[in-house]
């Protein structure tokens, strides 16, 4: 995994809404969508893509990563969101109904164009793909590996489950499998997997345990509707104290082992190797990225020098 | 560009505005506002600039400013433009 940036939580910014629009930069969340598509009415599209391109260009001392939701490439209106919108530089589009490769190919073309037009470096602009129907499910390992410009899969519940003409339940139940297929497509080409909004802005509880699920699950961050819901997520997505101090137990560990030529070495009566190895350094990786401890485990701790 | 129908953009939501523009034989700009007294001077400044960006030289043009920022401002006016006038 290349690509650590924290993704924790997404928020959602309608783009119509001049008051949302810019207060983005007080919003302690790790990137904002701003929403073009179901945000926003079907006669008040043009006036929102100008809205929030006049509002990136003022947006100049950017303080989070800033994604732009544009309509379906298969409507009517999302090939002018992406002629009015990237001039303005955001940094990557959301591309809801992802439902296939070939709809990503487009716009993994789209935004070569743009970026050759522009003078932008190739490859500037990064696509987020909402996997959130069936099809969307069964084609997600394919979506997946189809642009290098994709640094994360965001796996969309809402329609997903229109889409199944079912109901959305707290306890997700009937999420499950589409959710793991989301994660295995993400975490078999390295990237992060981003799980659905949670809806219920009133049930602070339920946002927990869903988070809890999600991260359990290997997500590592979350879509969300209001700026209320941040803190439960970074909360849940933290690493415990319990877990930052195991880790680097691990860490030292692995390194007497290492002197004494071995790659496998006991803690505690539990075996210490190379899996292990890995998901300490992820967990002291995201504990550096929220302050919490000072130093980046590089490579050669986990694999040991050649 | 011309207005050659009436047409308007903008919401009445707070930092927001609503600008309606209509076909006439010369140039008005009427300003309401919730902070006219400080800012009126300000607000017809970017309005003028983005008339005279756009080419508008003939029209009515109202504005009901809900405290809106000046990027907010440029933008309503532009879609109002855009959905009135004639390039």
């Amino acid at each position: 995994m290349a690509d650590f940036r924290l993704r924790r939580s997404l928020l959602y910014v309608p783009g119509n809404m001049p008051s949302m629009l810019q207060n983005i930069h007080l919003f302690e969340c790790d990137g904002v969508i701003i929403d073009l598509e179901d945000a926003v009415p079907l006669n008040e599209k043009d006036a929102a893509r100008t809205l929030v391109k006049r509002f990136l260009e003022n947006y100049t001392d950017r303080n989070k990563e800033v994604l732009v939701r544009i309509n379906p490439l298969q409507s009517k209106w999302g090939l002018n969101d992406l002629k009015e919108v990237l001039p303005a530089l955001p940094d990557g589009i959301r591309l809801p109904k992802a439902d296939t490769p070939e709809i990503v190919e487009r716009l993994d073309t789209l935004l070569t164009e743009f970026e050759e037009e522009l003078g932008l470096e190739i490859g500037r602009f990064g696509i987020l793909p909402s996997i959130e129907s069936a099809s969307g499910v069964i084609n997600v390992i394919d979506i997946a590996r189809t642009s290098t410009r994709i640094f994360a899969l965001a796996f969309g519940a809402e329609d997903y489950t229109a889409s199944m003409e079912i109901e959305r339940t707290k306890g997700g139940e009937e999420l499950f499998n589409a959710r793991t297929r989301v994660l295995w497509a993400a975490k078999a080409v390295g990237i992060q997997a981003l799980d659905s909004i949670f809806a219920d802005v009133g049930d602070m509880e339920g946002l927990r345990r869903e988070t809890e699920l999600i991260k359990t699950l290997g997500y590592t961050g979350k879509c969300l509707v209001n700026p209320r819901q941040i803190d439960v997520i970074h909360e849940v997505f933290a690493p415990k104290k319990e877990e930052i101090e195991y880790a680097l137990q691990v860490i030292d560990a692995i390194k007497r082992a290492r002197l004494m030529g071995t790659g496998v070495i006991s803690l505690g009566g539990k075996m210490v190797d190379a899996p292990v190895v890995k998901r300490a350094a992820r967990v002291l990786r995201t504990a550096h990225a929220h302050g919490l401890v000072d130093d980046i485990i590089d490579e050669e701790v986990i694999y040991g020098a050649e | 560009m011309r207005i050659v129908k009436k047409a308007q953009a903008g919401t009445m939501q707070s930092s927001d505005l609503m600008v309606f523009v209509e076909p006439a034989e010369t140039l008005t700009v009427e300003i309401d506002s919730t902070v006219k007294k400080q800012f009126e001077h300000l607000i017809r400044q970017k309005i003028d600039l983005v008339l005279a960006t756009q080419g508008v030289t003939t029209g009515k043009i109202h504005v009901t400013d809900r405290g809106a920022l000046d990027y907010a401002i440029e933008a309503r006016l532009e879609t109002a433009l855009k959905r009135g006038g004639e390039v």
